[in-house]
C-alpha cells in the first residue's frame, strides 16, 4: 500500500459481547474487559502480554499451555478467561527470580538437556511445579515420574532429560 | 587457548530466556493492532469448485478482507517446483488458493482476515463454497491400477515421477545367487507434529517501503526470494526472519505455504500486520506429511549370507502434489543397501499421487522405509538360511578397510554418487551385542517362555547421508564495545542447539568463553546467503564455515594484538577474552584489539581508552586502511561440502510381547551411534533421543488414518498418538567417533539419526518374541496391537 493512498478503514474490534474480568496474575491483581469467549491461554498472551504459556493444541491434549490455578496445574486452553475469575493464576513468568535467577527447576532443566526447542518446556514447569508444590509425596522411582509427566507432550528430547531433570530438582530441593 | 569448549558437553546459550518463558515464537511477538487470518478449506479430497460466495462472511463485524483466488493478484499460480528432476514429468504443485479444483482435504480455499482469529473463523464459516465432489482413490496400489481415479487428470495411473538406478551388475550377480529372499515391507503415513504449529506474521512499513516477515520456517532466506519475486518486490525492501521455533523436522521447509506468502500479502495491501497462527487441526490437514512406502525387495545371496545382489521396487506416496520432486524416495533408494557392501544393486520407484496433504521430508526423509526394508529382509535372510541376525550382518557389514565405499551409478539427493565415507559398523554391532547381552539371550528367552512370557531381542542397523550441499556461510564479528562475539550464519534453528554448537567452534578460535559468542540465525537482514535446516546438514555445513571464519578473524585478531605488543605473532595466545604474550603477563583485551583495528574509534568505553595505550595495530604507511585491509575483526567464509557424509549407527533392544493384551513393552533399548567427530556430545544425545523418540511413534503408535472418502479420521491429538513420557522407554546410547574425512572438523550430521532405525528394530523384537507361536512376520509399521492380535491368530 502506498502512502499517497486513502485507506479504507479497517475493523477494530468483532462484534462478540465483552465482559469485565477480575483475577490475580503471578501476585497482581487485575481487571480486564475482554470478549466473553477469550481462552485463558490468549487472554494470559494477547491481553496481558505473558507469551511464555504457550498454545499447542487447543484441545487440552499436549500440556504446553499449563498454568496454575489458584496452585493446581490447569489446561488454560480448555479455560476461558471468564472462568478463572477471582482466581489466582500463576505462568511461568513467574518462576524465576526478579533477577532473572532461575528456579532450581529451571535450572534442572538446563543441566539435563531437558529442552530443545522449548516450546512445550512452560508447561512441563508449571505442571513439575505444581505435582512439587502440592505437599504429596513424590515418588521418584522412573515409573513415578514418568506417570507424573505423562499430560505434557513433548516433540524433541525423548523425555530422558525432563526424567533426570525431575530428579535433580527434587533433590536440590529435598522434596520426598 | 584455555579448556577447550569444542567437544565438551557444554549447557546451552538459549536456554535461559526459554526457561524463563521469554522465547520469541512467532505468535508471541507483539505487534501493533494485527489482524488475524483464517482459512477456509476444502472438506473433500478431491471435487470441482463450481462457485464460492464470500458476501456474507465479509459483511460480517470485524471482517477486513476476504481473498478467494480472484482477489490474489500475481499469487493465483501454480508454485514453481523447487526441486526440478528428469523423472518427473510436468510436476504439479499447489496454488495458494483454490482455482477450480480442490486435491485434498484441508486446502486452502479462501483466507479471511479479521480482528481476531475467533471472527475470522466465524467469517470463513459464512463463506458458501459449491463443491461437486469427484472420485478417489487413496490406497497406493490401487492408485496406480488402470482405471483408478486420478487426482490429476494430466497423470495417468497417477505416476508423478518414475526412476531406476544401477549400481554394479545386478542381473550378472543374480544369476549366481545360490538364495533368494523376496518380502514386502509397508511404513504408514505420519506427521512431523512439532509442537509450535506453522505460524507467519507480517508487516508493511509504508515509510521505508519495507516488508517484514516472521515465519516459523526453516528456509528464511528461499521465502525472502519467493516474495521479492511473485509480489515484486525488491529483495532488500523484503526481511524475513525465523523467530525461535518450536520444532520443524522437516515439515517447516515446505516452500512454500499458501499462508507464507498470502499473509505478506494481506499485510501490504491492508496496512496492518496480520498473523496466522495455524491450529493443530491446520497442522494435520494442511501441513506436509511423509513416509507412506511399498517396497518388494529381493536379497540375492549365498548359502554363506553373503549378499551379492538386491533389487527393490517400490512406490512412494507423494500427496496431492509434488513440490519437493523426488527428494524422499531417491533418498529412500540410495540408503536401500545400508551398511553393506552389496556391490550390486538394482532399486527402482514410483512417485504416485493420492488426494492427500502434500508430502515433504519429515525427520528420516525415505530413510526409516529404506532401513526397515533391508533390515526386515537380513531377518529373514537368517531365518532362511538358519544363521543369527548379528551373524548375517557381520558377513555383509562394511569393513573398516573398505572405506570410502562407492555405490556408483547411485546418486543421492545431492547429486552425487553415494559414497561411504568412514566408520566401524563391526565394532559398532559388537558394542550393541556386548551391551545388549545377546549371547546369553536365548537361554534367558528360553527360560521366561518357560513362565509363559515372551521375550525377544530385535536389531536394526542403518546409515544416514548428512551435510548435504550446496553451501552455507559463516559471518564472525568481534563487537570492539564489550568485546563480544556475533556469529551469523543462513540456515535456522527450531531447538537443535546451534547457538551452543557454533559458540563452541567459535571460543575455540578465539579464546573467548562459549556465552559471550551470540549466534544470530534465520534473519535475512543480518545474513542472507546460504540455503536452509535440513538433512542434517547444519554442524556440517554451516559448522564448517563458521569454523573457517573464526579462523580468519584468529589470525587477524593475533596479527593486529602482536603489533599492539610489539612481539612475533608466534609468540600471542588467545584465551580469556585477550591477546597475551606467552609467558608472560602482557596482554591487550580482544575488544580492544577489535576497537584498534577500527580506524575510527571513539573513547566512549574502557576498551577503546585501553586501545590508546598500546602500538597501532596495523603497521603501515599511507592512508589508515591499506588497499584490500578491512576495519574491524570480522571475516566471512563460505563451506560447500565435496558430498555427503555418512553417519551411521546400529539399535537393539529387548522386549516382552503379551500374546493375549497385545502390549509391547520395551525392556531395553541401546543405541550405538557415529556421527564423527561430536561437538557437544550433551547435544548429540539430545538430537539421538528425540530421533528415537519419534521412532517409536512411527513404529508403534502414529499412522495418519484416511477413510476411503480422502478424510483424515485422526487429526487430531487425541486420536493420533504422539508417545508421551510413559510410551518413550530410557534409552542407553553408546557414542563412536569416526572423524569425517570430508571437512575439517572432521563432523557429520545427527539430527535425524534417532528416528531412522527404530520400526526396523521394534519388528524384528516382536517377531523373535512371538516366534514359537508361529505367528506371521511383522512387515508394517506402525505395528498396532490388532496386528499383533492378526499375527497370533493367524488371521
Amino acid at each position: 500500500m502506498s502512502r499517497g493512498k486513502i485507506r479504507r478503514p479497517l475493523p477494530e474490534v468483532s462484534a462478540d459481547p465483552r465482559i469485565a474480568v477480575s483475577l490475580t496474575v503471578n501476585g497482581e491483581a487485575l481487571t480486564r474487559e475482554v470478549s466473553v469467549r477469550t481462552l485463558l491461554s490468549d487472554f494470559l498472551r494477547h491481553e496481558l502480554g505473558l507469551t511464555g504459556t504457550h498454545v499447542g493444541c487447543e484441545h487440552g491434549v499436549c500440556g504446553a499451555c499449563t498454568v496454575m490455578i489458584d496452585g493446581v496445574a490447569a489446561r488454560s486452553c480448555l479455560t476461558l478467561a471468564m472462568q478463572a475469575s477471582g482466581c489466582r493464576v500463576r505462568t511461568i513468568e513467574s518462576v524465576a527470580a526478579e533477577d532473572g535467577t532461575l528456579h532450581p527447576l529451571q535450572e534442572a532443566f538446563r543441566d539435563c538437556h531437558a529442552l530443545q526447542c522449548g516450546y512445550c518446556t512452560p508447561g512441563f514447569i508449571m505442571n513439575i511445579l505444581s505435582h512439587f508444590e502440592s505437599g504429596e509425596p513424590v515418588d521418584l522411582s522412573e515409573e513415578g515420574i514418568r506417570d507424573v509427566l505423562s499430560g505434557n507432550l513433548c516433540r524433541c528430547t525423548g523425555y530422558q532429560g525432563i526424567v533426570a531433570a525431575y530428579r535433580q530438582a527434587a533433590a536440590r530441593l529435598a522434596l520426598r | 587457548m584455555s579448556t577447550r569448549s569444542f567437544g565438551a558437553r557444554i549447557r546451552r546459550n538459549i536456554d535461559p530466556k526459554l526457561l524463563r518463558g521469554e522465547g520469541s515464537f512467532v505468535d508471541d511477538i507483539p505487534l501493533p493492532s494485527p489482524l488475524h487470518a483464517a482459512f477456509v478449506r476444502s472438506p473433500f479430497a478431491r471435487a470441482r469448485i463450481r462457485s464460492v460466495d464470500a458476501a456474507a462472511a465479509r459483511a460480517h463485524p470485524g471482517v477486513a478482507a476476504v481473498y478467494t483466488c480472484d482477489e490474489i493478484g500475481a499469487l493465483d499460480i501454480e508454485l514453481p517446483q523447487l526441486i526440478p528432476h528428469p523423472s518427473m514429468t510436468d510436476p504439479r504443485t499447489q496454488r495458494p488458493l483454490a482455482r477450480g479444483d480442490v486435491f485434498h482435504v484441508g486446502q486452502p480455499v479462501a483466507m479471511v482476515v479479521a480482528v481476531d482469529r475467533y471472527t475470522a473463523e466465524d467469517a470463513a464459516a459464512l463463506v458458501d463454497v459449491d463443491y461437486d465432489p469427484l472420485p478417489v482413490e487413496v490406497d497406493l496400489e490401487r492408485a496406480v491400477m488402470d482405471g483408478a481415479p486420478l487426482v490429476h487428470a494430466t497423470h495417468p495411473n497417477n505416476v508423478a515421477a518414475h526412476f531406476r538406478q544401477v549400481s554394479g551388475d545386478p542381473a550378472r550377480a543374480m544369476a549366481q545367487a545360490e538364495h533368494v529372499t523376496r518380502i514386502r515391507v509397508q511404513v504408514d503415513r505420519s506427521t512431523a507434529a512439532p509442537m509450535e504449529c506453522r505460524a507467519v506474521a507480517a508487516m508493511f512499513d509504508a515509510v521505508t517501503g519495507e516488508l517484514t516477515v516472521w515465519d516459523g520456517t526453516q528456509a528464511p532466506i528461499s521465502v525472502r526470494g519467493a516474495l521479492a519475486s511473485i509480489l515484486g518486490l525488491d529483495e532488500d525492501k523484503v526481511r524475513v526472519v525465523a523467530p525461535d521455533v518450536g520444532g520443524g523436522f522437516g515439515q517447516k521447509v515446505y516452500q512454500f505455504y499458501p499462508d507464507e506468502l498470502l499473509v505478506p500479502m494481506a499485510a501490504r495491501a491492508l496496512g496492518r500486520p496480520v498473523k496466522y497462527i495455524e491450529d493443530r487441526r491446520e497442522n494435520f490437514i494442511g501441513s506436509s506429511q511423509e513416509r507412506t512406502q511399498i517396497h518388494e525387495i529381493e536379497l540375492h545371496a549365498r548359502r554363506t549370507g553373503e549378499v551379492i545382489a538386491l533389487r527393490d521396487l517400490f512406490l512412494h506416496d507423494t500427496g496431492a502434489f509434488i513440490p519437493y520432486g523426488i527428494a524422499i524416495p531417491q533418498v529412500a533408494s540410495t540408503s536401500i543397501a545400508g551398511a553393506y557392501r552389496i556391490p550390486n544393486i538394482e532399486v527402482e520407484f514410483r512417485c504416485v499421487y493420492t488426494p492427500t496433504v502434500p508430502v515433504t521430508p519429515y525427520r528420516g526423509c525415505g530413510r526409516p522405509q529404506a532401513t526397515f526394508a533391508i533390515e526386515r529382509a537380513l531377518d529373514q535372510l537368517a531365518e532362511e538360511l538358519g544363521l543369527d541376525r548379528f551373524e548375517v550382518r557381520r558377513r555383509n557389514l562394511v569393513a573398516d578397510h573398505e572405506f570410502p565405499l562407492l555405490r556408483s551409478g547411485l546418486l543421492f539427493a545431492d547429486g552425487l554418487p553415494v559414497s561411504l565415507d568412514s566408520g566401524q559398523y563391526h565394532r559398532a554391532l559388537a558394542l550393541l551385542a556386548e551391551r545388549l547381552g545377546a549371547a546369553g539371550f536365548a537361554e534367558e528367552q528360553e527360560l521366561a517362555r518357560g513362565q509363559g512370557r515372551y521375550l525377544g531381542l530385535g536389531l536394526a542397523f542403518y546409515v544416514e547421508g548428512t551435510g548435504l550441499g550446496p553451501y552455507e556461510g559463516g559471518h564472525v564479528r568481534v563487537h570492539p564495545i564489550t568485546g563480544k562475539v556475533y556469529v551469523n550464519t543462513g540456515l535456522t534453528s527450531q531447538g537443535q542447539g546451534h547457538d551452543t554448537v557454533f559458540a563452541q567452534i567459535v571460543a575455540d578460535q578465539l579464546g573467548v568463553a562459549v556465552e559471550d559468542v551470540i549466534v544470530v540465525e534465520g534473519d535475512t537482514k543480518a545474513f542472507d546467503w546460504g540455503v536452509a535446516t535440513f538433512a542434517s546438514r547444519a554442524a556440517v555445513v554451516s559448522g564448517n564455515a563458521i569454523h573457517q571464519s573464526a579462523a580468519l578473524v584468529r589470525a587477524k585478531a593475533i596479527a593486529a594484538a602482536a603489533n599492539m605488543l610489539e612481539v612475533d605473532a608466534e609468540a600471542i595466545d588467545l584465551r580469556e577474552g585477550a591477546a597475551w604474550v606467552r609467558g608472560t603477563n602482557r596482554h591487550v583485551s580482544l575488544a580492544a584489539v577489535a576497537t584498534a583495528t577500527n580506524p575510527l574509534r571513539y573513547a566512549f568505553n574502557e576498551a577503546a581508552k585501553a586501545a590508546t595505550q598500546f602500538a597501532p595495530a596495523s603497521r603501515h604507511d599511507g592512508p589508515a586502511l591499506r588497499p584490500g585491509e578491512h576495519p574491524g575483526l570480522e571475516a566471512t567464509d563460505y563451506y560447500s561440502p565435496p558430498c555427503a557424509t555418512w553417519a551411521y549407527g546400529v539399535h537393539g533392544g529387548l522386549f516382552e510381547v503379551d500374546p493375549v493384551t497385545c502390549a509391547v513393552k520395551v525392556l531395553r533399548y541401546v543405541c550405538v551411534h557415529d556421527c564423527g567427530t561430536m561437538i557437544n556430545p550433551t547435544i548429540v544425545e539430545g538430537q539421538v533421543l528425540g530421533g528415537i523418540a519419534q521412532g517409536f511413534g512411527g513404529a508403534l503408535y502414529e499412522r495418519i488414518e484416511f477413510d476411503e472418502d480422502g478424510n483424515p479420521i485422526n487429526a487430531n491429538f487425541v486420536d493420533f498418538l504422539i508417545p508421551y513420557a510413559t510410551e518413550v522407554p530410557p534409552v542407553e546410547i553408546l557414542h563412536l567417533e569416526t572423524p569425517s574425512p570430508l571437512n575439517p572438523l572432521g563432523v557429520k550430521g545427527v539430527g535425524e539419526a534417532g528416528c531412522i532405525p527404530v520400526g526396523a528394530v521394534v519388528a524384528s523384537g516382536i517377531e523373535d518374541a512371538l516366534r514359537p507361536l508361529g505367528g506371521a512376520p511383522f512387515r508394517h509399521v506402525p505395528i498396532t496391537p490388532s496386528m499383533i492380535h492378526a499375527a497370533v491368530a493367524g488371521t
